[in-house]
């Protein structure tokens, strides 16, 4: 299906701000440093912000091009590179790839979140790619003395046809680096049926390395001469430090520091704790076996997970303090409704257990600190590490590894800034890690959060109105991280009768971004819901569904962002046609269901086939997944795997995962207790893309929101029990 | 004490104390990065070895207890045959996402394909579910193990 082109988010248009730079590269060739527009955000304020990346061609043909985002399994080190290589008309094979170092002033923004690279990145990629091929075509014409319009240029090679000459980009390289820049608006793109690398899957580049063993993670770092740390912090989230039993650690085989730091307030930054540096990082962490703080834990021990639920339940009961969505008059539409249906919905905090543990490593000295960190922000690691340590920016140098995972929880950086006081305190590089316990005890949860909903159906089973109380964490009118929710998420806009509001309970839990952070616990909800509507309607989930989106169409407005029915309609189709939705025959204890969202740019539809045991058990036998990402799926081998990846993810958490809180503190200590999905729960994840007319948008989140509601729905259509909360308490699903 | 631990191939020594987990003697000893801390017990399998062939995890494995079985990690496992047959079908079925994991799923995926050159799914359900993808590649590393073990056959 085609619709007209829409951007959700504008990238800001190459043409206005890019530039280009050609010059010799050291030892020969061409060097093309080019400068670019970063985000819309940064654009809105009036920043000058350019990226400097890199291309280079040597005189031997070979092409570099720098890698400048964060690689936290997200194939983003691919793929950038495979846009910028198709457009300059060169082999894969000759493409080198070079992680650039963390630099705002030569790169802008560097990060990974938000499944934000391809939409800001693909077509600016593409005229730089074309702009060196531009200049390999205008040396070679040079040279020949034929107009550039007679050459053309494959496999790094530029010909003219007439004569039979070919000249190849290596040899070209040199005469073309004393050429002007080519104007970056003006560039020629290909056609995008001749794409010969975009469309077509490479595999991730630094694969052979990973499958050797070789050292490319955070925790691989190794410098001369360095401790190895452990930190201890209050298990109770902010705690401060009163005294501990430093002589005694001191004395303990190995251990040649130990020392309390003190920290700040900010949760995200450095906190109180006590350091313990090692000659090796076994002897440092067994040495805390001896290690007693007395702890001064603040007001938050008085917290837990069942105290936010109950107070959830109170605040239910009044009318809520922040208004988020009003359209038309909800409660007489409800009043007036031929059938009303209401529940209460609720998700648990979340841990995002990457499987490398936190880490960081820092050499700090004569007022200079150098970092090693897996990091999906370094440039805002850097600030904090510069502002915490009292240097000048500039003096702080932060090198990007590879993230053992990253799903939102290196966003924050707060173990780099942890090492680099130790290191400064200690006059010596260390590295930092943490354990598995200290991982999921101090981590930025996923925030728990409840819905208190009310839908209204007229006499032909029309949802007429919608209202959603939502309790979540925050102070005064501030939601906390990721705790907060628009006022636009489905089926808001297409509801006439439409009451979102919000009431704020506070909070000392430190939350943040999960994958597709907000959709996520969100998707649970409201499609669940929708979910009851139609079977109250009497009406099948994916007939109500396409019902409630209507025509195709666009609705809602640029600023908070345009939603088009027309794509959300084709990927719920295409998902029941894949899935045989309403054409299988299904046994007793399985069942369909159906999940749908809109998230990060993304339109994804899925269907989940689960079979329900007579002891409750769960097991989900096939997912369906069908998305709309725009025009071009860049690396198809990359965008299935994060597809399938996203969704067995998804399943993870709505089949086991919870972190409590008790006592102001974490219970879950490692994998017995926080569950992460296995090989033998790991259903096939059938994927196809809809190729609509629309920009190119990002994978590493959009395909993850819709699958919980979907096996959520598939248990009611199985056991006729409905999920009202995550994760799903097989208990409840027993048959008598 | 000093350990002498045979380490793919060669024989290394290591001054520490025999409760060290093996995994620690490997990355922070002898400097062999590719096994992975993920848990320290024994419940994620990212710092699977072979201990004669067997697979283990390292974090579980005190020094003190390798006694004269050969350690072999994923540094050495392309060696073998199975180990370059599984490595190239990891490539071949672009598994890799993070990658964090990996070593430690190659290592368990050719201890199964030695034993059991022609696994059946309930085979790799079995050998691999002491092996956490945070990622969740698991349908390739499946995929890849059923290629791997098909390359080998071929291959005689």
């Amino acid at each position: 299906m085609m619709n007209k082109p829409v951007l959700n988010q504008d990238f800001g248009s190459p043409s206005r701000r890019a530039f280009l730079k050609v010059s010799a590269a050291a030892g020969g060739g061409l060097m093309i440093g080019f400068g670019l527009p970063i985000s819309a955000e940064a654009a809105a304020a009036g920043e000058v912000v350019t990226l400097n990346a890199y291309l280079r061609i040597a005189s031997d043909g070979i092409v570099t091009i720098a890698a400048k985002n964060p690689e936290i399994g997200q194939g983003i080190k691919t793929m950038l590179p495979m846009v910028i290589a198709e457009e300059l008309d060169v082999d894969w094979t000759s493409v080198r790839i070079e992680q650039a170092p963390v630099d705002s002033k030569a790169y802008g923004a560097q990060f990974a979140g938000g499944s934000t690279a391809t939409p800001m990145n693909y077509d600016p990629m593409r005229r730089v790619g074309a702009a060196g091929r531009a200049l390999m075509v205008s040396a070679a014409a040079k040279s020949w003395g034929v107009p550039e319009g007679e050459c053309d240029t494959a496999s790094g090679v530029v010909r003219h046809k007439a004569s039979g000459k070919s000249l190849s980009y290596g040899a070209l390289a040199g005469a073309a680096a004393g050429l002007p820049a080519p104007d970056l608006s003006k560039v020629t793109l290909k056609d995008p049926k001749d794409f010969k690398i975009i469309g077509h899957s490479k595999h991730g580049v630094d694969s052979p390395l990973v499958i050797t063993g070789k050292p490319l993670f955070g925790i691989d770092v190794v410098r001369p001469g360095m401790l190895y740390a452990i930190y201890e912090k209050c298990p109770v989230f902010g705690g401060k430090v009163v005294s501990a039993n430093l002589d005694e650690v001191r004395a303990i085989k190995g251990v040649k520091q130990a020392f309390i730091v003190k920290g700040g307030e900010d949760l995200s930054g450095l906190l109180d704790g006590v350091a313990i540096l090692a000659d090796s990082w076994w002897r440092a962490n067994k040495a805390r076996g001896s290690l007693k703080v007395v702890w001064n834990e603040g007001p938050t021990a008085g917290q837990s997970s069942a105290g936010f639920a109950a107070r959830a339940l109170e605040l239910s009961k009044q009318p809520g303090t922040k208004s988020l969505r009003k359209d038309g008059d909800a409660d007489t539409a409800l009043a007036g409704a031929a059938k009303t249906v209401e529940a209460a919905y609720a998700y648990p905090f979340l841990a995002h257990a990457t499987l490398e543990p936190q880490n960081c490593t820092a050499d700090v000295r004569g007022g200079k600190a150098e970092i090693w960190a897996p990091s999906q922000t370094p440039q805002f690691g850097k600030g904090m590490v510069a502002r915490v340590l009292g240097l000048a920016e500039a003096d702080v140098t932060v090198h990007m590894t590879r993230c053992g995972g990253g799903f939102g929880r290196r966003l924050n950086n707060d173990y780099m800034v942890e090492a680099a006081k130790i290191a400064q305190v200690a006059g010596v590089p260390v590295k930092l890690l943490w354990n598995r316990s200290d991982d999921l005890r101090h981590d930025f949860y996923r925030p728990a959060g409840w819905h208190f909903l009310k839908g209204g159906l007229d006499s032909s089973g029309k949802l007429v109105a919608w209202r959603d109380h939502f309790v979540s964490l925050g102070d005064g009118d501030k939601f906390a991280p990721s705790a907060g929710m628009s006022g636009t998420e489905f089926p808001a806009r297409l509801v006439d009768n439409c009451l979102i509001e919000a009431s704020l309970m506070p909070s000392g839990v430190p939350t943040g971004a999960l994958r597709a952070p907000g959709s996520n616990a969100l998707s649970f909800v409201f499609q669940s819901f929708v979910d009851e509507l139609a079977h109250a309607a009497g009406k099948d989930p994916v007939a109500f569904r396409l019902e409630l989106l209507g025509a195709p169409r666009l609705v809602g407005q640029a600023v908070d962002g345009v939603f088009d029915t027309g794509r959300a309609r084709g990927v719920i189709e295409l998902a029941a046609e894949m899935s045989g939705w309403g054409k299988t025959a299904l046994a007793k204890g399985e069942g369909l269901g159906v999940g749908f969202y809109y998230s990060h740019r993304g339109y994804f539809a899925e269907v989940v086939k689960a079979t329900v045991a007579p002891d409750g058990g769960v097991t989900v036998n096939k997912v369906w997944v069908a998305g709309d990402i725009g025009s071009q799926i860049i690396n198809p081998t990359g965008a299935e795997n994060q597809a399938q990846g996203a969704v067995l993810d998804g399943l993870a958490e709505a089949l086991g995962q919870e972190i409590t809180i008790e006592a102001g503190r974490t219970v879950q200590a490692n994998f017995d207790e926080f569950l992460l999905l296995r090989m033998p729960q790991a259903c096939p994840v059938e994927v196809q893309f809809i190729k609509s007319n629309n920009p190119p948008t990002g994978m590493g989140e959009p395909a993850l929101p819709p699958v919980a509601p979907a096996l959520c729905n598939a248990i009611f259509a199985a056991t006729g029990v409905r999920v009202r909360r995550l994760p799903i308490d097989t208990a409840a699903l027993k048959r008598s | 004490m000093v350990y002498r631990v045979k380490v793919n191939g060669r024989v290394r020594e290591a001054d520490v104390e025999g409760d060290t987990p093996l995994l620690w003697v490997l990355r922070d000893t002898l400097d062999l990065k590719g096994a992975k801390f993920g848990c320290g017990a024994g419940l994620c399998g990212a710092c699977t070895v072979h201990l004669d062939g067997a697979p283990v995890r390292a974090c579980q494995t005190p020094v003190d207890s390798v006694g004269r079985r050969a350690v072999t990690t994923i540094e050495a496992i392309g060696d073998t045959a199975v180990g370059r047959a599984t490595q190239a079908a990891w490539l071949e079925h672009d598994v890799v996402q993070c990658g964090y994991c990996q070593a430690g799923q190659i290592m368990s995926a050719t201890a199964l394909l030695k034993t059991t050159p022609h696994p059946t799914d309930e085979d790799i359900d079995g050998a691999m579910a002491g092996n956490i993808c945070r990622c969740a590649t698991y349908l390739r590393i499946r995929a890849a193990i059923k290629g791997a073990a098909e390359s080998l056959a071929k291959a005689g």
